[in-house]
């Protein structure tokens, strides 16, 4: 039987889909790692979102955010979260958890919100201000909507990002698919381990693609026709030689 | 400070092994996407497929990469060649697309002058347009050698993590270990930074015509300001 076979019988066994005697089913972990997910990029994004505005909108503090953004990108995910489960003791294993994942997710977003709002076209937001808006006026009607774009994006990686490092939360004994392949390794079941990563794999690949198309159905139409401008001034270009 | 100071030679062994891990997968994906990244500028529809296939092979978790590789590649689950080949898979994802962006960049009158001048395509490639793309394509690498060498502690949890070791050791002895992992911690940070800033260096010496331009934030945006102009 080769390996495929197996992680598809494991994959289709009944017995994996449900929880019995204490024994998660996939629909268990599933919603354990959507759990850690959301919670912590909603959290994320409170503290993020706002703060890259308010950076964006006044341009200071711009260089320091692409250091911590820059730095944080070094930070292995597997310490974070290990030293703040053992710092803070294994009853608050999911709070630790929680705070890693936000730390992780909030310099993207963060920076996805203050270059989102920094690149608006100042010819634009000084026509806004000439028209009389005020600050505040000019950040919700000019500012976020054209960065939009970016802030998605931004909320996008950030998401995908949890997503990974959630499936990391099994080896500090919580939950989420990353315990298939923890339990998988301890045991030498491969085909547990193989299909634990398939359905993270799958998670992702899914989650990527219905946040694509939200940001493509949120984006005003009026910056999304940029975009395909270029696309036709790159096709029509003549390719020579 | 005693952990740290009684496995000085370990911990350097490990960071040897862990930027191992981390940077052979740089050079080949580099090696990798170079043509990739040129088909993909070159042709719409190489384009059109290999700039989303690079973004959902991108968004794969590490974990699920490192597990997967073995079912793709037929090897050992314990190979270390799982985590070297799925940092590859990643790097190439990375750099195909960045490569494809900065080609497209280079203006269309600077291709037609060194046509003009008598370049072909090949020597074109390798004489202007690759050297054009050089800060976008450095940008790139550093991306790709920084997030690689933090993910090469995720491997330790098949087994093969250099300095990942030491994340996991310290857990799980009793009580746990906390020099040990902080030591791993700010080993694989300080590593990251340290190849972050030769390839930054490495970058700057390869494009002297660029050194012109102020710093590289306000470059970004001063030079889309006079694109929108």
């Amino acid at each position: 039987m080769s390996v495929f076979d197996q992680v598809g019988d494991w994959l289709t066994n009944p017995d994996n889909w449900k929880t019995t005697l204490g024994i998660a089913g996939v629909p268990q972990r599933l919603g354990e790692h959507l759990h850690y997910t959301g919670l912590a990029v909603l959290i994320a994004a409170v503290i993020a979102i706002p703060l890259g505005a308010y950076i964006g909108h006044t341009g200071r503090g711009g260089t320091i955010v692409v250091g911590v953004v820059n730095s944080f990108r070094a930070l292995p995910e597997v310490g974070l979260l290990i030293l703040l489960v053992l710092a803070m003791g294994l009853t608050l294993a999911l709070e630790a958890v929680t705070i890693a994942l936000v730390l992780l997710a909030v310099p993207v977003l963060l920076a996805g919100t203050y270059s989102g709002v920094r690149n608006v076209d100042r010819a634009a937001v000084d026509a806004a201000r000439g028209m009389g808006m005020s600050e505040w006026e000019i950040l919700l009607k000019v500012e976020l909507p054209n960065a939009l774009p970016l802030i998605l994006g931004a909320v996008r990686s950030a998401t995908l990002q949890v997503i990974a490092t959630a499936s990391i939360a099994a080896v500090v004994s919580l939950g989420g698919l990353g315990r298939f392949v923890i339990d998988g390794n301890a045991l030498r079941e491969y085909d547990q381990m193989a299909a634990g990563a398939v359905l993270i794999a799958g998670l992702a690949i899914v989650v990527e693609l219905l946040l694509t198309g939200l940001q493509w159905l949120v984006v005003s139409p009026g910056l999304r026709k940029k975009t395909s401008r270029r696309t036709r001034a790159r096709t029509a270009v003549p390719t020579s030689g | 400070m005693n952990w740290i100071l009684d496995h000085i030679p370990d911990l350097l062994a490990a960071s040897g092994d862990h930027l191992q891990l981390a940077l052979i997968p740089v050079v080949v994906g580099l090696v990798l996407s170079l043509p990739l990244g040129w088909v993909a500028n070159r042709w719409t529809v190489a384009r059109a497929i290999m700039v989303p296939v690079s973004g959902l092979l991108y968004t794969i978790p590490s974990l699920a990469l490192f597990v997967m590789m073995p079912l793709l590649l037929g090897t050992k689950i314990l190979d270390p060649i799982n985590v070297q080949a799925a940092l590859t898979v990643y790097t190439v994802a990375l750099l195909v697309r960045s490569i494809a962006d900065a080609l497209a960049a280079v203006p269309e009158s600077v291709v037609q002058a060194a046509s003009a001048m008598g370049y072909r395509t090949a020597g074109r490639f390798f004489a202007v347009e690759l050297p054009l793309a050089v800060p976008v394509l450095v940008a790139g690498v550093r991306v790709a050698a920084v997030s690689n060498i933090s993910l090469v502690a995720v491997g330790q949890i098949i087994g093969v993590g250099g300095l990942g070791y030491f994340l996991l050791h310290g857990a799980q002895t009793s009580p746990p270990n906390f020099q040990e992992i902080i030591a791993g911690i700010a080993l694989i940070v300080v590593l990251a930074l340290i190849v972050d800033g030769l390839l930054a260096l490495a970058g700057r010496a390869l494009t002297p015509w660029t050194r012109q331009q102020v710093g590289r934030a306000g470059g970004g945006r001063r030079s889309r300001a006079v694109v929108v102009k």
